[in-house]
């Protein structure tokens, strides 16, 4: 990488990501991929948050979903650690929690391959300053 | 594949199940399958809503109808009406209590829109250990406007104008706060990040640090640009590896893209950071007790002036903020100090972090405008107490915080009225009891903490935190006097009036507010010798009923100090002299003939 | 300039100035008891800690404390209104409910601070109860601790750290479990404590004392096979007087030689004469090193440093064993005098030297140390058997139903109690370097000195230097007292950068008169400046004002040890040094 030189620099920068992420936060890459964000933060990693995540990774490759997991911070949702978001192409997000092996499979086998929502839901509670 | 086109969420919180909304989803389920529409609308259960006040809930999309304190009967009505004909049931919806017009939309809800995430923006939306994660979130465009742009007097101004306010609970103005420290005379001058943590079950700023470790980085480059300082320091415990394996990360991706070192962004502006490991010292929370470990030196705090601005790390100009005050700054930068300000109260500008914690059902980490009440935090967005218990107090501003009673639930939180309230703001704990505490033992339990992390350097602290507490167990031991209610009481006051440091000046607030507010329970200690939480165990009384006694002799069997006695078959008696209440018998008992009160 | 109003007066104040000052400057004393200050020697201790000087400030949230709350412009204060009273007692009382109350037999009884402050507030019950801090008792050669009497005030922290740089002390644990200790709670013997005795000088309780050796000595006093000789350090008359509340700076030298004939003792001699002594061999040592290294000897160890301290000799041990070769290799005063008594003066009253108690009264607890060194005793029989400090003294004096302030003065007896004005000096800082220079001027130029009053040499500033003409010959002359001082010089020797050919080092801050067995001074610099003015004096009024010119030293070579620096000499009055790094 190199050093980000000036304003501007970054400014590009900036963009060139910026247009990555809208991808995959809205979904509407046209090749469809499906977003996990796992929480975690010292909450969700002393929830099994990490065995989570590797669960998704290695179940998601052996099944061929074409999918990103990617870890991110604490969402806020402690009571229900381990939490995911779930992002369905063309689709809102979904924040599950207590997922452990099991609701993630579970997740897997009905959200992401069959389109329906499983128990164990959590309504986002806040807004952020972007909306 | 069964492609639902309409999905129906019911509450499986706790609150929720408890009000039946497990036979809800059934009758959804079972009449949609009467139906015939088993295969077109899903019924699923979601943790909980947070909004338990109006539960049992019921959310039906991709309408996003919500709807209210709905019954197993009212079932067939939503599924006639709204799924099979499309009208709203209008007496189920949500009613707002400020002008009574039904809210069909959860987003156009209150309680969806009580939390914005200010300091956590990026906290659980994108992946901490990618800079340019934070970068797409225009991540250090606030840095490279003020090098560029801006000279520093104008960057404080606008921390000035935004009205932020320190968040580790001091509550100092944070613009004036970096004007002192830039008009300080000095060679070298420094900008330390208080990470030092403390609180029992406070994890605002670990979290950021966690999930957004860059905001505070350029926060800190910021402020040393507004300083004049070149150099940072990160004063973290060593008990928060993750987030200090995540700033590491951070700090090293930001040398790597020019963000940090030198000539950052081409503007000739150095800046640097270190990582400063604490042991976990509550104290060294405290500014001038942080420096004095960042030092080497044991850490205590020292009288202020000077000022760490005058005269901080190695006795140069030093400017202390919280993770969370630094969180804010790049927002602040970007959008403006008008837009900041206009969150909030008047005196208390933008959000709070807290960590809700205790008797709640949604414990977790919550942002909310200044403002907002306490019970929108409990009810609303905490989900109310836990199964469906009373509210009985909320404790904010860590161990040295107020108890506050139910008749403060309205008062907005804000700096200045919880301080009225008789606790404080602190760094954001936030500790909710309800009917089964005994608050007795409650400011014991935080005295308690305070006489752990003491750190002995003066009278009032070192002993008269001892005194305190040895005063409190008195009374839980049921061996208190009226008089030492009121010993209780001047010595607290004393303690706050004399102690040194912040610490010591608010170590007696849990015991003063309760004193204040739970007057009726410490008067049951000392007057009844009662507990009436029933927490106090030496106060609790173990009797047999003769009725109900068999006279198995399990109880006399397995009592530790013999204080059970009677033959078999015939009612056992306890011996009250010999009893520890140690309650083996009332677990043993198979016939519940153990009373306790 | 500042304005303010201390209950009701206004007060003009410099800026800098503590609210604490400001009130004492119109007479307001507001009571302290963690503070300390030793005026213009730059020795401070105000860690704001105790609290009892908390005062009102108007508009401020909660009470200041008014030693390290500086005055500000319109500042209104309230020293004793009911709100400041209360917690000043409360704050006392709370003290006091951690403190062993037992008073009546606690070494500190009647010079306690803490003591006086609840008789000062008139405290008559103590409203919290609860438990107690428990320590073990430290005990080493010099210093007792009685760390369950520690108040934490820090005193002896400051001293240890910031003044003497040992570092031996420390605040240790937290909360009410805060003590200060050596690290890890080791005992002091085990530590690099040099015994200075500056943290016992400090100490506003009982928590650090010396260790009491006086039942030993009535016990030799009252043994009829045993010949009891005394001697007396030249710091010792200028303060024993405190003792029996006569004015600071009083010299009590006839009357306390009086005293310690009718406490029983057989002979009261005079540490002078060995200063005088030392004088002599630490002088011809000093020329010795000096014409060699004019002669161009490069190999000769300069500069000289004195060695009559003990602490001294401990600090270097422990820190600085490198330059183990540079000081002179003199025993101190206390050290020869008994090295001669229990051989020279033995052989004169025809005793064998177990016979013989030498006692030794010195201004110093290191002294207890040093005459415990192995190196100092023959045979397992030490030269000086005890070491009693001023205190002491007059403890023993008191049992002894002695009225001090009425005894006549009588003379020390001899041949070991004459001294010269120089012996008299070595009690002030400035004073062994002093007579030094008087005797070593005269061997050396071969002519009488022109003046005897080097003023350039006295004073109190901690760090001095002079330069003296011998006859042609510049010699550069340091002092230092205080440890943190001297290691400033030891730094610079190291280093090689020193430009001294002597120095002067003293552990204690103004010398011996200063020293830790002195009568407690309560942080009042005007009692140490006084008695040493009582010093100069006392060497201004003597005949022979030069170690050479000392009758009995001239006939102890003759009788006794042939010449200074001689075989005998180095045997009886010369020592070597130890790495204990």
């Amino acid at each position: 990488m190199t050093k980000i030189k000036t304003l501007a620099d970054l400014k590009r920068i900036r963009d060139e990501v910026q247009s990555k992420i809208k991808l995959r936060e809205q979904g509407d890459k046209p090749d469809k991929l499906v977003q996990i964000k796992v929480s975690m933060a010292t909450c969700g990693i002393a929830s099994g948050a990490k065995e989570t995540m590797t669960y998704l990774i290695d179940e998601l490759e052996h099944q061929g979903i074409d999918a990103v997991v990617t870890q991110t911070g604490c969402m806020g949702y402690c009571f229900a650690e381990p939490t995911i978001e779930l992002t369905i192409p063309g689709k809102e997000p979904v924040v599950y929690g207590h997922v452990g092996k099991e609701k993630a499979l579970e997740i897997i086998e009905k959200h992401i391959k069959l389109g329906e929502m499983v128990d164990g839901i959590i309504p986002v509670s806040y807004k952020t300053i972007d909306e | 594949m069964a492609d639902y086109n309409m999905h129906v969420l019911v509450c499986g919180g706790t609150g929720c199940k408890a009000s039946e909304s497990e036979q809800i989803k059934n009758n959804f389920k079972k009449y949609l399958s009467e139906l015939g529409l088993a295969d077109e609308v899903q019924v699923i259960t979601t943790g909980c809503f947070g909004f338990c006040e109006k539960g049992p809930i019921v959310k039906i999309l991709p309408d996003n109808t919500f709807y209210t304190q709905v019954t197993p009967k009212d079932v067939w009505e939503i599924v006639e009406e709204h799924i099979v004909k499309g009208r709203k049931v209008k007496h189920l919806l949500y009613k707002d209590p400020k002008n009574d017009h039904l809210i069909p939309d959860a987003t156009g809800m209150d309680f969806y829109k009580k939390q914005i995430r200010i300091a956590l923006r990026n906290c659980g939306f994108i992946n901490p250990e990618n800079v340019e994660e934070y970068i797409a979130r225009d991540g250090y465009a606030a840095l490279g406007t003020c090098l560029s742009e801006k000279t520093p007097e104008e960057v404080i101004q606008v921390v000035k104008d935004s009205g932020l306010r320190g968040r580790g609970g001091g509550g100092f103005p944070t613009g004036l706060k970096w004007e002192l420290t830039r008009k300080a005379a000095g060679d070298q001058k420094y900008v330390v990040c208080n990470a030092d943590e403390g609180d029992p079950g406070a994890f605002m700023d670990r979290s950021i640090l966690e999930g957004d470790p860059h905001s505070v980085i350029e926060a800190m480059a910021i402020c040393g640009y507004c300083v004049g300082a070149d150099k940072g320091l990160v004063y973290i415990r060593a008990e928060y590896p993750l987030a200090i394996q995540r700033l590491k990360v951070a700090i090293n991706q930001a040398k790597e893209y020019g963000l940090l070192g030198t000539d950052i962004l081409g503007t000739g502006f150095h800046f640097d950071i270190e990582l400063k490991y604490g042991a976990g010292a509550f104290v060294c929370g405290e500014e001038t007790a942080l420096i004095h470990s960042m030092e080497g030196l044991r850490g205590e705090p020292t009288v202020k002036p000077p000022f760490p601005a005058e005269s901080g790390y190695l006795g140069k100009p030093t400017n202390v903020n919280n993770v969370e005050t630094f969180a804010n700054i790049p927002v602040i930068i970007n959008k403006g100090a008008a837009w900041f300000s206009a969150i909030g109260t008047e005196k208390s500008k933008g959000t709070k972090v807290f960590a809700l914690a205790g008797n709640i059902n949604n414990v977790g980490l919550i942002e909310v405008p200044m403002g907002t009440t306490l019970r929108e935090v409990i009810y609303d967005i905490g989900g109310g107490i836990k199964d469906g218990k009373e509210f009985k107090s909320v404790q904010t501003g860590g161990p040295s915080g107020g108890c506050l009673t139910k008749d403060f639930l309205d008062v907005p939180i804000d700096y200045d009225n919880l301080l009225k309230a008789g606790s404080m703001m602190g760094s954001g704990g936030m500790i909710v009891m309800d009917e089964g505490d005994c608050m007795v033992s409650i400011a014991k339990f935080y005295l308690e903490f305070t006489l752990e992390e003491s750190c002995g350097k003066c009278t009032p602290c070192r002993i008269g935190n001892k005194r305190l507490h040895e005063i409190l167990d008195k009374i839980t031991s049921g061996k208190g006097t009226r008089e030492d209610l009121d010993r209780l009481r001047i010595l607290g006051n004393v303690i706050k009036d004399t102690s040194l440091c912040g610490l010591g000046q608010t170590s007696p607030n849990p015991v003063l507010s309760t004193l204040d507010n739970f007057m009726d329970e410490y008067l049951a200690h000392v007057d009844e010798h009662k507990c009436p939480a029933g927490q106090c165990k030496k106060l609790l009384h173990y009797s047999i009923d003769d009725e109900k006694c068999t006279g198995c002799t399990l109880c006399f069997r397995n009592c530790p100090v013999g204080a059970i006695s009677g033959e078999k078959r015939s009612p056992h008696y306890i011996d009250q002299s010999l009893c520890i209440k140690c309650g083996v018998c009332l677990e043993k008992c198979k016939f519940g003939a153990v009373l306790i009160r | 300039m500042i304005n303010l109003i201390v209950d009701n007066k206004p007060v003009v104040v410099k800026k800098g100035t503590t609210v604490l000052q400001a009130a004492s400057s119109i007479g307001i004393e507001i009571p302290t008891l963690c503070h300390m200050k030793l005026e213009d020697m730059d020795i401070e201790n105000k860690p704001g800690g105790c609290r009892v000087c908390v005062v009102e400030v108007m508009g401020r949230k909660n009470l200041a404390p008014a030693c390290v709350t500086l005055a500000t412009e319109g500042m209104e204060v309230k020293t004793h209104s009911i709100r400041v009273v209360n917690a000043r007692r409360t704050v006392v009382e709370l003290i006091l409910s951690d403190h062993p109350a037992d008073c009546l037999i606690c070494a500190k009884s009647g010079n306690c601070e803490l003591q006086d402050m609840a008789h000062h507030l008139g405290i008559r019950e103590i409203h919290y109860k609860g438990e107690q801090s428990t320590y073990r008792e430290d005990t080493s050669p010099a210093i007792i601790r009685e760390i369950n009497k520690c108040i934490m005030c820090r005193r002896c922290e400051m001293m240890c750290n910031e003044v003497q740089t040992v570092g031996v002390l420390s605040a240790v644990n937290r909360g009410f479990n805060a003590v200060v200790a050596p690290a890890f709670e080791m005992n002091l013997d085990h530590s690099v404590c040099t015994y200075c005795g500056q943290c016992v000088a400090v100490c506003p309780t009982g928590a650090l004392t010396e260790v009491d050796q006086t039942g030993a000595v009535i016990r030799a006093l009252s043994d009829p096979s045993k010949t009891v000789i005394v001697q007396t350090a030249p710091a010792v008359r200028a303060a024993l007087g405190e003792e029996f509340h006569m004015e600071a700076g009083t010299l009590v030298t006839g009357k306390m030689a009086a005293a310690l004939r009718r406490l029983g003792f057989n002979y009261v001699f005079d540490t002078d004469f060995a200063a005088d002594l030392t004088i002599m061999e630490e002088g011809t040592e000093l020329l010795g090193r000096l014409s060699a290294y004019m002669k161009g000897d490069k190999n000769v160890k300069l500069p000289i440093l004195t060695s009559c301290c003990p602490a001294w000799v401990k600090f270097f041990e422990h820190q600085f064993p490198e330059l183990k070769d540079i000081p002179s290799t003199a025993r101190s005063p206390q050290q020869m005098f008994g090295a001669i008594a229990k051989t020279y003066f033995a052989e004169k009253l025809k005793l064998k030297r177990e016979e013989l108690v030498v006692v030794s009264i010195m201004p110093c607890v290191a002294k207890k140390y040093e005459s415990s060194r192995e190196e100092f005793s023959m045979n397992g029989n030490p030269d000086v058997d005890y070491a009693l400090t001023t205190r002491e003294l007059a403890r023993l004096i008191n049992l002894a139903n002695i009225d001090f302030r009425t005894l006549p003065d009588e003379n020390f007896d001899q041949p070991l109690g004459e001294s010269s004005g120089a012996g008299v000096i070595f009690g002030t800082t400035g004073g062994v370097i002093e007579a030094a220079v008087r005797t070593a001027y005269e061997v050396f130029t071969g002519k009488p000195l022109p003046r005897l009053d080097f003023e350039e040499l006295r004073g109190m500033d901690g760090l001095r230097k002079a330069t003296i003409d011998f006859n042609g010959t510049p010699i550069n002359i340091g002092i230092a007292h205080g440890l943190g001082n001297a290691r400033k010089l030891l730094e610079e020797i190291k280093a090689g950068t020193s430009e001294f050919h002597a120095i002067e080092i003293m552990s204690c801050p103004g010398g011996c008169i200063g020293g830790g067995g002195q009568p407690y001074h309560h942080g009042d610099v005007e009692i140490l400046k006084k008695r040493q003015r009582a010093i100069y004096s006392e060497d201004k009024n003597k005949k022979i004002r030069k170690s050479h010119e000392n009758p009995y030293i001239k006939k102890l070579y003759e009788e006794f040890l042939g010449e200074p620096m001689s075989e005998k000499a180095h045997h009886l009055l010369h020592t070597k040094y130890f790495d204990r790094s």
